[in-house]
């Protein structure tokens, strides 16, 4: 944010920093968009008429690959704070890379999705994870930008650790942790209902 | 203005007490002049400062009520005057007035498009941002002695969606198949199937963009207003020294975090229904004979996942009005709010519960009927902190020293109507009840009682009162005195009729009753309600006229706290700039509701206690 925002600290007496608060906040909001949206899931279920299916292996290998990014990102702050330029240079690239595996990983499995004859108007129970996921997908494409700025950043301004710096990779880093932890989640409940 | 009856010796000088024990954030010695408002551009149109976005949303809020106010009284003409010629509507309706033997007639379809468009409009556009923007813009910095918003510029933003959702529906309005007319609620198949009805095509896709737009709105102000409120407080602002308005908005924005995104997957739902050929909300469904192709879905739970949102929503409406009443009725009753705590933990009980009710609109939908009970006891349960807030709002007035005016009125207003309209929704929350209810005009009823005529109420009441603060000057108050009472009486002879018409089972949503033998003696009744909305309409044109000659003509403030109201907007400077005070934040020294403590008649927030003395309110 701006000048007109910083200017207004001035004003914090708090522990936590008015951006990081407001990122927690958003992230609430879009915890309770999901759980509209599995909770639809479970009471359109229940009606019956519903397609059964396997989820495909490759949203396993994603679920991993996701994971290990959130890993590598978190790894990349530590080395960050604590001054180690080159590892935090490496670990956060490869947290992007991560990134943008999963979302090709996320394609394979639509992909896979299709070849078992679930199209995204077969069945609602196909429908649903098409949607979800493709929202999901949405809010990596999110992350995926905020680690892109952090790697420019890492890149092209000379290596020194901030506050200003670090509240900025701390802000990335809950979101990443966020939509990560999110997909995790939304396998673990596509596995569990199928 | 003030016409005090105690009089008022304040030991010390606000400023000198701001200056002495105040917070000095060193806002001043950054900023030489104010490069946020320099030009014309920055000030009036893509301001950052919230006073300025709080004038934005009221103004575009207006436009809209009034927009959406002229839209009930053509449906209202066709209902009460069905056998009448609109004729002379043609001009501003064109092609909507069907003409036939030199009869002109408002179009069914386009009945149905106004009074899905009055319901948009009025729920989201002007009771949500109208109403909670305005208000919490202004207020949340100024009352919590803050400079701005956590984010000025997402509040900014926040403006400019909701200004971008109002330009997409406007132009739905001007669509040669009309704007979309399946109701506020947009029940699906009338808003998936395009051939279901003229709105459901083009209408319904802009009806579904402009509310999308409108929910990034929400949510960059709600995460704004609830940032501001938990880590800008000025020293000394504990939460327990907030004022209720404050409360009440942050509360608000709260809910609002939480059901709006719930409102957003429904629609991406119907968005996947209508475009790329899913079966979320649709079932099987023959139009015209032809089976679609379509099978399965669930239209119940689109209903579901709407009142999931709808209901909180309400209480988005009411709350914000609730807060203003409770700081207007203290203040100009000169009395501190009767049970100050327990007015923040019924809104806090208020706004759980909203979350948890929301099938009493469903109960007719084939919801089971067990299931059903939990959602009867727990909105009767919303009663309870509703009666309670009542009950403090009445005590607080019972032997103050109430100065009529234009805000008072309008607060005591507010009271009365949010009784009426509560009684008959413990009607509603009876299941057995409902089935003869359901759909009738009397919840038409109740809910513009309750809601709709009551946050009227409390914008109103805020809006006189704080106007001083917003354009330093005030409003006329005798015009005020005539549009209170001409909306109190005109607002009851409009919908309590209703009550009636709706207990004889004559249902809401109809494009006219004469064809039916039962309902044929209300005929006149109806015509009473459609006179009632037009004259009432006429003291709604007094107040906008008296709001825009008071920003150029109105009487003049001459000093900072004209009401003598303790809370730390007053201690601002009359045109208070860009950063809101001159110099040091003040600090917070006590609750915000001392008045006629000490035998003084208010005792200022900023002022410290004296030795011994114990803060209110705990
Ligand atoms: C004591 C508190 C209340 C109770 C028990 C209650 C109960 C109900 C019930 C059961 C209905 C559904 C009626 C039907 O469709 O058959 C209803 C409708 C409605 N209520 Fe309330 N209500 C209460 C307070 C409020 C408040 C405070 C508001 C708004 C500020 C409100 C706004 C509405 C609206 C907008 C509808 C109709 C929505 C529609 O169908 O278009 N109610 N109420
Ligand atoms: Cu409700």
């Amino acid at each position: 944010m701006n000048a007109p925002a910083t200017r207004v600290e001035y004003n914090r007496r708090n522990k936590i920093p008015a951006a990081k608060f407001a990122l927690w906040v958003a992230c609430a909001s879009i915890t309770m968009m999901f759980a509209a949206l599995t909770s639809s899931y479970i009471v359109r279920r229940a009606a019956g008429n519903w397609l059964e299916f396997p989820l495909p292996k490759v949203f396993l290998i994603s679920t991993i690959d996701i994971v290990l990014s959130s890993v590598a990102l978190h790894l990349a702050y530590r080395a960050f704070k604590n001054g180690r330029e080159q590892a935090y240079k490496i670990l956060l690239s490869v947290a992007l890379i991560l990134g943008f595996a999963f979302l090709l990983l996320q394609y394979q499995g639509w992909m896979a999705l299709q070849n078992m004859g679930v199209m995204m108007t077969t069945n609602p129970s196909g429908s649903f994870v098409y949607v979800i996921s493709g929202v999901h997908a949405a809010h990596i494409l999110g992350g995926i930008a905020a680690i892109l700025v952090a790697v420019l950043h890492a890149f092209v301004l000379p290596f020194r650790v901030t506050e200003q710096r670090k509240l900025r990779f701390e802000l990335t880093l809950t979101y990443w942790h966020f939509v990560d932890f999110l997909w995790v989640y939304l396998f673990f409940f596509f596995i569990t209902q199928s | 203005m003030a016409t005090s009856t105690l009089s008022n010796q304040a030991t010390y000088d606000e400023d000198v007490l701001i200056q002495e024990l105040g917070y000095d954030d060193h806002f001043h010695e950054h900023h030489h002049g104010d490069k946020f408002q320099s030009n014309f551009i920055t000030t009036y149109i893509f301001s950052q400062d919230h006073k300025m976005i709080a004038k934005q949303f009221l103004i575009t809020g207006m436009f809209w009520a009034i927009i959406g106010s002229l839209m009930s009284l053509v449906f209202r003409l066709q209902l009460g005057f069905p056998e009448e010629s609109l004729l002379w509507l043609k001009p501003f309706l064109g092609k909507w007035i069907v003409v036939s033997n030199g009869i002109g007639s408002l179009s069914q379809e386009f009945y149905y498009a106004l009074v899905t468009m009055h319901g948009t409009i009025l729920v989201f556009f002007v009771l949500t941002a109208g109403l909670s923007g305005t208000f919490s813009n202004l207020l949340i910095p100024l009352q919590v002695g803050a400079r701005d918003m956590a984010s000025p510029m997402l509040n900014m933003f926040s403006y400019w969606f909701f200004f971008l959702a109002g330009v997409v529906m406007f132009l739905s309005l001007f669509l040669s198949t009309g704007p979309f007319s399946g109701g506020w609620t947009a029940y699906p198949p009338l808003s998936i199937l395009p051939q279901a009805s003229s709105g459901s095509g083009a209408g319904m896709t802009l009806w579904a963009l402009s509310l999308v737009l409108f929910v990034v709105s929400v949510l960059l102000g709600g995460i704004n207003y609830i940032t501001t409120v938990l880590n800008l407080r000025t020293k000394g602002m504990t939460m327990w020294r907030l004022p209720l308005t404050i409360w009440a908005f942050f509360v608000t924005a709260i809910i609002g975090l939480l059901s709006f995104p719930v409102l957003v997957s429904a629609f991406l739902l119907v968005i996947f229904d209508r475009s790329f050929g899913t079966s979320f909300f649709l079932s099987e469904i023959f139009i015209g004979g032809q089976a679609l192709e379509n099978v399965g879905g669930s239209p119940v739970l689109y209903q579901h996942l709407f009142w999931f949102l709808g209901h909180p929503e309400v209480y988005i409406i009411i709350l914000p009005a609730m807060g203003l009443v409770s700081e207007v009725l203290a203040v100009q009753s000169r009395k501190p709010i009767f049970g100050y705590k327990a007015m923040v933990f019924s809104i806090l009980a208020i706004a759980f519960l909203s979350f948890i009710v929301w099938a009493h609109h469903m109960f007719m939908s084939g919801v089971n009927p067990f299931i059903s009970n939990f959602f009867v006891i727990f909105t009767l349960i919303i009663a309870v902190p509703s009666a309670v807030k009542v009950f403090n709002w009445i005590s607080t007035l019972y032997k103050g020293n109430i100065r009529f005016n234009g805000a008072s009125l309008f607060a005591i207003g507010f009271v009365s109507m949010f009784i009426s309209g509560g009684l008959t929704g413990i009607f509603l929350g009876n299941s057995a009840i409902d089935i003869q209810l359901h759909d009738t005009y009397f919840v038409v009823a109740h809910f513009h009682i309750v809601m709709g005529v009551a946050a009227f109420f409390g914008m109103f009441a805020g809006i006189y009162h704080w106007f001083p603060k917003m354009y330093s000057r005030f409003m006329n108050e005798t015009m005020a005195k005539i549009h209170f009472w001409g909306t109190m009486i005109g607002a009851y002879a409009i919908f309590w009729p209703m009550h009636y018409t709706g207990m004889a089972g004559v249902p809401r949503r109809y494009y006219a009753f004469d064809t039916f033998e039962t309902f044929r003696h209300f005929a006149e009744l109806n015509q009473f309600i459609t006179v009632a909305a037009i004259i009432t309409f006429f003291f709604q044109v007094l107040f906008v006229v008296n709001f825009f000659y008071s920003i150029w003509y109105g009487k003049k403030m001459t000093t900072k706290n004209p009401w003598g109201a303790t809370t730390l907007e007053w201690t601002t400077p009359i045109h208070a700039g860009h950063g809101n005070w001159e110099g040091n934040i003040p600090a917070v020294q006590r609750w915000p509701y001392d008045y006629g403590k000490h035998g003084r008649e208010f005792i200022s927030q900023v002022e410290p206690m004296a030795e011994g003395e114990r803060d209110g309110g705990h």
